[in-house]
């Protein structure tokens, strides 16, 4: 495994008198070079102009041209949001999501992660070629695939809840005729089949992270415990997460910086940025700012807060990678 | 008893994870009287390719098939590609190969950016798109889609480059090469491999993205695939065959890529982590 702190030159090379000779070497920052102008105009200099915008009164595309004078507003942006009710419900949408996929995807990653490690090795193939597919399929095919499974007429799920039987049907949920329901008519819908979806995608990343991980304990630990005649739950408690532990703490903080701004999904799933009662920050950003009438300044003071809150998760996620670094 | 349970689980598992890919695929191949029946039937009983002739040939706009939207994709997903492993491989070579003095900050800054939240991007790169005259065009979304996929390639490369012995090229620089031979002749090829998997992590990234090109562009014969897919059948009407049709040509080719290179992902994201 490459490190930060391994010396990929060799100690032969340190010794190399041609270059001791040469106290700086212009070479390695010459090919930096291209490599740090991208990254500095195409990331960096954005994430400081988002900051800039968000002090601006900017309703016109012409202002964003340069046609037009900028109007300096402060921290206006910024009061309208967060003396906006509506901001409260975004900000409640956006971490419940993140919160209960973060728990879902750790939960049924970590149970397939382990499956993996206990079954057989052509089961094993089969199983994580299966949750491969999953993983591969692109986040725009996979939300249309579940939209059309969650289609009001035809779907398979509509299908499925007409095929209960109606007496049961109606004393569970009070009807027993599922065409024509609409699935994601109601927020908490909505957020369920959202979260269906999102862990779907993402729980085999962790599943396949959490089988590396356990790859790398040695097996005689566990088989000693149960030898002893430990339960899988104190097994798992007692050796696996401790030995684990950095690697589920990495995959905790991914997994909340990349729920926190789930996008495409929700875009597909809502069909567009109509869908207001179900706003998460990243498309309420994006809405804000561009559908019509657009206010950029307000959508980047909103951007803004998302990036805050997500540099503090990074904070933690940075910390651990050179915790790591430092200790193998 | 026990492996009985395992094995179920499994199973289980295997049909949650595949069962949306295999759903899309059996749909695209179904006659459209099929897909609308009211009790669905799991294989196609008639099977038939008629969605895909349809959204290969049929005009979506006037003068505009699905194939040109397909192109697009191509020639964006290509083009990033192309930049992004040219530049991340000078990179990653000076990280790989020289120490000097802000080795470490660029590694850990290369760290750092990958966590900016490209969505909160949108504004100010729309606002520099619209600067540089680039709005409504392709060239637009290379640009962008080469800023994103940069730091992950350079960290990604770097593992592969430290990788080729250095004594190789201390022993070409002995037989008199010159530094742009030693990194043409011996540590390119060594190093094509690696490129080849971080290649295909660009593509992936530039062949998946919406929201970037669902802003910058405007006309819609430069659409990419995914912003005509939401844009064409994501509103209202759901002509379900040649949605699952396209959607399975879209898909297909990252499948294949991703399966090749998935090892990667896992080493790349929890770098170091996991030691062995």
């Amino acid at each position: 495994m490459t490190t930060l702190t391994d010396a990929p030159e060799t100690s032969a090379a340190r010794e190399n008198p041609a270059r001791r000779s040469r106290p700086v070497d212009r070479l390695p920052y010459l090919l930096l070079l291209p490599c740090l102008v991208i990254i500095g105009v195409l990331l960096l200099w954005p994430l400081g102009q988002v900051v800039t915008m968000s002090f601006y009164r900017l309703n016109n595309v012409r202002q964003l041209r340069g046609d037009r004078e900028w109007p300096w507003i402060g921290l206006e942006n910024y009061t309208q949001i967060l003396g906006d009710p509506f901001f409260l419900t975004v900000l409640r949408n956006t971490v419940l999501f993140a919160v209960a996929n973060v728990a879902l995807t750790m939960i049924l990653g970590t149970l397939v992660g382990l499956l993996l490690n206990r079954l057989g090795r052509k089961m094993a193939t089969f199983v994580a070629s299966c949750v491969m597919l999953a993983w591969a399929t692109p986040a725009l095919t996979g939300t249309i695939v579940w939209k059309w499974i969650f289609d009001d007429t035809s779907g398979l799920v509509t299908w499925l809840f007409n095929a209960l039987p109606d007496g049961l049907s109606q004393a569970l949920f009070g009807r027993s005729d599922w065409t024509g329901y609409g699935w994601f008519n109601s927020p908490l819908l909505f957020f369920s089949i959202l979260t269906l979806v999102v862990v779907w995608h993402s729980f085999p990343f962790i599943a396949v992270s959490v089988l590396a991980g356990l790859k790398s304990v040695p097996s005689e630990l566990h088989e000693a415990a149960r030898v002893d005649g430990a339960s899988a739950w104190r097994v798992f408690w007692r050796i696996t997460f401790p030995l684990l532990r950095p690697v589920f703490g990495i995959l905790i903080v991914l997994s909340t910086i990349w729920d926190f701004k789930v996008f495409t999904q929700q875009f597909v799933l809502a069909g567009g940025t109509q869908d207001r009662p179900t706003f998460m920050l990243s498309i309420y950003s994006y809405a804000e700012a561009f559908s019509p009438p657009p206010k950029y300044g307000l959508g980047a003071a909103i951007a803004v807060i998302l990036t805050a809150i997500l540099l503090v998760v990074t904070g933690f996620y940075v910390r651990m990678v050179l915790r790591q670094e430092d200790e193998s | 008893m026990k492996k009985v349970a395992l094995n179920g689980a499994g199973l289980l598992v295997a049909l949650f994870a595949a069962f949306p890919v295999y759903w899309m695929i059996a749909t695209s191949l179904k006659p459209s009287r099929e897909i609308f029946s009211a009790t669905p039937r799991p294989v196609p009983t008639h099977p038939t390719l008629e969605h895909y002739r349809e959204i290969l040939t049929g005009n979506l706009i006037p003068g505009v098939t699905f194939a040109d939207f397909f192109l697009n994709s191509a020639v964006v997903a290509v083009s990033t590609v192309a930049l992004s492993g040219l530049v991340a491989l000078l990179a990653a070579t000076a990280v790989a190969r020289f120490r000097f003095r802000l080795r470490t900050s660029f590694l850990i800054m290369l760290l750092v950016v990958q966590m900016i939240p490209l969505e909160a991007l949108v504004i100010p790169l729309f606002l520099m798109i619209q600067r540089l005259g680039l709005y409504n065009t392709l060239p637009s979304l290379i640009l962008t889609y080469l800023g994103f996929s940069l730091p992950f390639a350079v960290w990604m490369l770097r593992g592969f480059v430290a990788a080729v012995p250095k004594e190789l090229e201390e022993a070409a620089a002995i037989d008199g090469a010159s530094r742009a031979q030693t990194f043409r002749r011996i540590l390119f090829p060594l190093v094509a491999p690696g490129l080849v998997a971080t290649s295909i992590f660009s593509f992936i990234t530039a062949w998946n993205e919406l929201i970037f090109a669902l802003t910058f562009i405007n006309d819609q014969g430069r659409y990419t695939l995914p912003v005509a897919m939401t844009f064409f059948f994501g509103r209202d009407d759901t002509a379900w065959g040649p949605v699952m049709a396209a959607s399975t040509l879209f898909t297909l080719p990252v499948i294949i890529f991703f399966l090749l290179v998935q090892r990667r992902m896992v080493s790349g994201l929890v770098a170091g982590a996991v030691k062995g």
